[in-house]
């Protein structure tokens, strides 16, 4: 709450930042994501095949390495199609709608504090803006056009109604997310990123807003459309979901902004609770907190970022796919309401600790008596009486009902039952023209009734 | 356009401190938004399809929010780009989009006199624009934001504004938007009642039951290397075709065209019979004119899956049938690709 209107150091850091350096950072942010990109096509291939006994790609370079930069070559070289329905140009913009936004959110991400290039002092962020975090919202929300547009253009119904699923889903779930991150804002007092990892030098966020972080961590899986969220491109459902019909470099455009977009609300996540580039506990007490300044901060940041990328593949690997009406239950029903209750509770206890001049222990002690009152009272309500029915129907042992006893078979089919007719015959069984006549009750009006008429003496 | 935007967003602690003057920054941003705003202005008046007029007024309001921000007020330039751009024209697309793309305006009055009151009205807002632009450029003079933005900077000064002096015009607009969004919520679930809808295992317990038809539902069409069409009807175990695999409302398998058929796995048509030089001479009536003849044809054949029996026939026909093929193909191959790269 110091800030001036020069604004914070690190704006004051980037604002004398000379052309050349503007435009390296640019180079080098660009190419970080699409180097983390390629790195997380194989990580994702090697984790998930762990997880299922397999050995995953290890045919190109070191370990496979470089299997997904051989995938792209491929993809570039393949033929570009585009539908007859296509609307033309529509369609060729889609995916440079979803790609651009993608590359557009890292900017605000801090990856490290003051630093010297080339005997220039700088930060290691490209802008530090004092409406930072709203940024990557603004720029999510760009990003759903490329998903919109591409599955409307397309001229197919697949790609539309995964085009719009996902639409749906990025919209609820930003609610969520944005929900989320107005507590983390509450306690930094800012809007920036530089300013929010500042305020997080005596304790990260995730301590003090753990149902913050877990409502974060659900959207930021919605957002990005990974499973099990992954609804707009299930494979049993929409063959490909919004990019069916795409090919080739287009194809590819989709790819890379899905894998950046992973990035980015991973490095989000970091920024907002995980201290940003700060030093994880034991290291940062290393030689009076010498880790947490030069280029060292830079390994947290990624460190902690492929943290989450981790567990974006974990949870692929875990979990399957939510059903539509569950996943939008959950966004709306739970994330939202949970958010809400919870920025209740945070601003109330600030608002206390501000005012009142409470102190944290008294707060935790009034937590803890409200706690063991609510679990009191759940003890002591009556349990829910146990339906009983006289209708149930019998249950096989794998819970399955049983069909009732009297149930109808069918009548056998004609053949068969002709050759047993004949077999019958010439002994000199009576019960043929029985079956024939409960079959017939059972099927109603089958086709061959008239035929039936006149075969059976 | 990205460099551009950053280059407006570091340009920005700069303008801070500059006093009234407008620097290059702004300059630059205000001649490369000013006319893609106007752009897609004219865009969204002049396109023919609905989507696209949507996506000029997109490109509209995501200039000026640009613009905004180039111009010290960044919080209300982001908010215009997630309220507006995101949230706002996104629900436009969504309407568009389920409408249909080529659903085109009806030009029928509806209401009686509405076109001379359109025009009316039109005439009137654009002289309300020109006197409002007139003055704006003549009598106003330009107070510039360095003051509002002074001390804790443009977010925290709008902060605090919104919740003290502009509090309650704020929550009446907030209380205006919530009852708009229950009004249509109320009026979009009239008629789904609580705990009218049966569990699935309710229903699995209805169906064995007898509340049903019958317990399984009808059997699918037949999946055969030859032919995949609805129209297919399913075989039994013994060959017999299925009845109830036959729909009602597709005509080309009809239970007469498919007779011949099913006469020859029931076995009604008399087999080689080594004693005679001829066919066989003791046919029923009704297998001469089903059985013998070219009539019924063998399942797969009465459908080839796009609905025209002679591709040939029909040039136009046929190309679309090739188009199909090869973007299906091609959307295969994509699937195929991604599955291979990442999916698997």
């Amino acid at each position: 709450m110091t800030r001036l209107a020069q604004g914070t150091p690190v704006q004051e850091l980037l604002a004398d930042d000379p052309l050349w350096l503007i435009i390296g950072k640019v180079i080098a942010i660009f190419a970080l994501l699409v180097v983390m990109t390629l790195f997380m096509i194989w990580f994702e291939r090697r984790v998930v095949a762990r997880m299922q006994h397999r050995i995953g790609p290890n045919r190109v370079g070191p370990f496979g390495m470089l299997q997904s930069l051989a995938d792209g070559l491929k993809l570039a070289f393949k033929e570009d199609i585009r539908p007859v329905l296509a609307d033309k140009w529509v369609y060729f913009l889609a995916p440079v709608i979803s790609t651009i936004p993608a590359f557009l959110a890292f900017a605000v991400i801090p990856m490290g504090p003051e630093v010297s290039i080339f005997g220039e002092r700088t930060a290691l962020q490209l802008v530090d803006l004092p409406v930072g975090v709203l940024v990557v919202l603004a720029v999510a929300a760009v990003g759903v056009y490329g998903i919109v547009l591409s599955g409307w253009s397309s001229g197919s119904p697949y790609p539309l109604l995964g085009s719009l699923r996902s639409a749906a889903q990025v919209i609820s779930y930003e609610i969520a997310m944005g929900l989320a991150i107005v507590s983390v804002v509450l306690y930094s007092g800012t809007l920036s990123t530089a300013g929010i990892v500042e305020a997080q030098a005596h304790g990260w966020f995730f301590w003090l807003l753990p149902i913050s972080f877990v409502i974060y961590m659900a959207s930021m899986v919605g957002e990005t459309n990974r499973a099990p969220f992954d609804l707009p491109e299930a494979e049993s459902e929409l063959v490909g979901g919004f990019h069916t019909e795409y090919s080739s470099l287009k194809f590819a455009l989709f790819f890379l902004s899905e894998y950046i977009n992973m990035v980015t609300v991973s490095a989000l996540a970091t920024t907002l609770f995980f201290g940003g580039w700060r030093a994880p506990w034991p290291l940062s007490a290393v030689g009076d907190g010498v880790l947490n300044t030069g280029w060292w901060p830079l390994l947290w940041f990624l460190g902690k970022t492929l943290f989450f990328l981790f567990v974006f593949i974990w949870l692929r690997g875990t979990l399957p796919r939510l059903r539509y009406d569950q996943f939008m239950r959950l966004g709306w029903k739970v994330l939202v309401p949970v958010a809400l209750l919870w920025f209740l509770a945070v601003s109330t206890i600030r608002a206390l600790r501000t005012t009142q001049g409470i102190t944290s222990q008294q707060i935790l002690i009034v937590g803890g008596i409200l706690l063991v009152a609510l679990l009191l009272v759940t003890f002591l309500l009556p349990d829910r009486a146990v339906r009983h029915e006289e209708t149930e129907l019998p249950v096989s042992g794998s819970d399955y009902p049983l069909p009732p006893p009297d149930l109808k078979v069918p009548r056998t089919p004609r053949v068969r039952r002709e050759l047993g007719g004949r077999h019958h015959r010439e002994g000199e069984g009576d019960s043929v023209p029985a079956a024939q006549d409960t079959g017939r009750t059972a099927i109603g009006s089958g086709p061959g009734r008239k035929e039936d008429g006149d075969g059976t003496p | 356009m990205s460099a551009m935007l950053v280059h407006a967003f570091t340009a920005l602690p700069l303008a801070q401190q500059a006093t009234e003057t407008i620097t290059t920054g702004e300059t630059i941003a205000f001649w490369i938004l000013g006319p893609l705003a106007v752009a897609g202005g004219l865009g969204m008046v002049f396109a023919r399809n609905a989507v696209h007029s949507a996506l000029w007024l997109a490109l509209s309001m995501l200039s000026l929010g640009v613009l905004y921000m180039a111009q010290r007020a960044p919080f209300l330039g982001v908010v215009q780009i997630i309220v507006y751009t995101g949230a706002i024209m996104m629900l436009f697309l969504f309407v568009l989009m389920l409408v249909g793309r080529d659903s085109s305006d009806s030009v029928v009055e509806v209401l009686r006199g509405q076109r001379l009151a359109a025009a009316v009205l039109g005439l009137g807002f654009a002289g309300l624009m020109a006197g409002g632009l007139a003055r704006a450029l003549v009598g106003v003079q330009a107070v510039g934001l360095a003051h509002v933005n002074a001390g804790d900077g443009n977010v925290v000064n709008l902060g605090r504004l919104i919740f003290t002096d502009y509090l309650f015009p704020f929550e009446l607009t907030s209380a205006l938007l919530i009852t708009a969004a229950v009004g249509a919520m109320v009026l979009a679930f009239t008629d789904k009642r609580r705990g009218t809808r049966r569990t699935q295992r309710e229903l699995a317990e209805a169906r064995f039951r007898g509340e049903y038809e019958r317990p399984s539902p009808l059997p699918g069409p037949g999946v055969y290397a030859t032919a995949n069409s609805v129209a297919t009807p399913a075989l039994l175990p013994d060959g017999s075709i299925a009845p109830e695999s036959l729909s009602e409302i597709i005509e080309s398998t009809t239970r007469e065209a498919l007779a011949g058929d099913i006469a020859e796995v029931r076995g009604e048509v008399p087999g080689p019979d080594a004693h005679a030089l001829a066919p066989h001479e003791h046919e029923t009536p009704e297998e001469t004119s089903g059985g013998g003849s070219g009539e019924a044809q063998p399942p797969g054949h009465t459908n080839n899956g796009h609905g025209s029996t002679h591709p040939a026939a029909d040039p136009d026909d046929a190309r679309e049938t090739r188009e199909t093929t090869s973007t299906s193909d091609d959307a295969e191959s994509a699937h195929t690709a991604r599955s291979s790269e990442a999916r698997r």
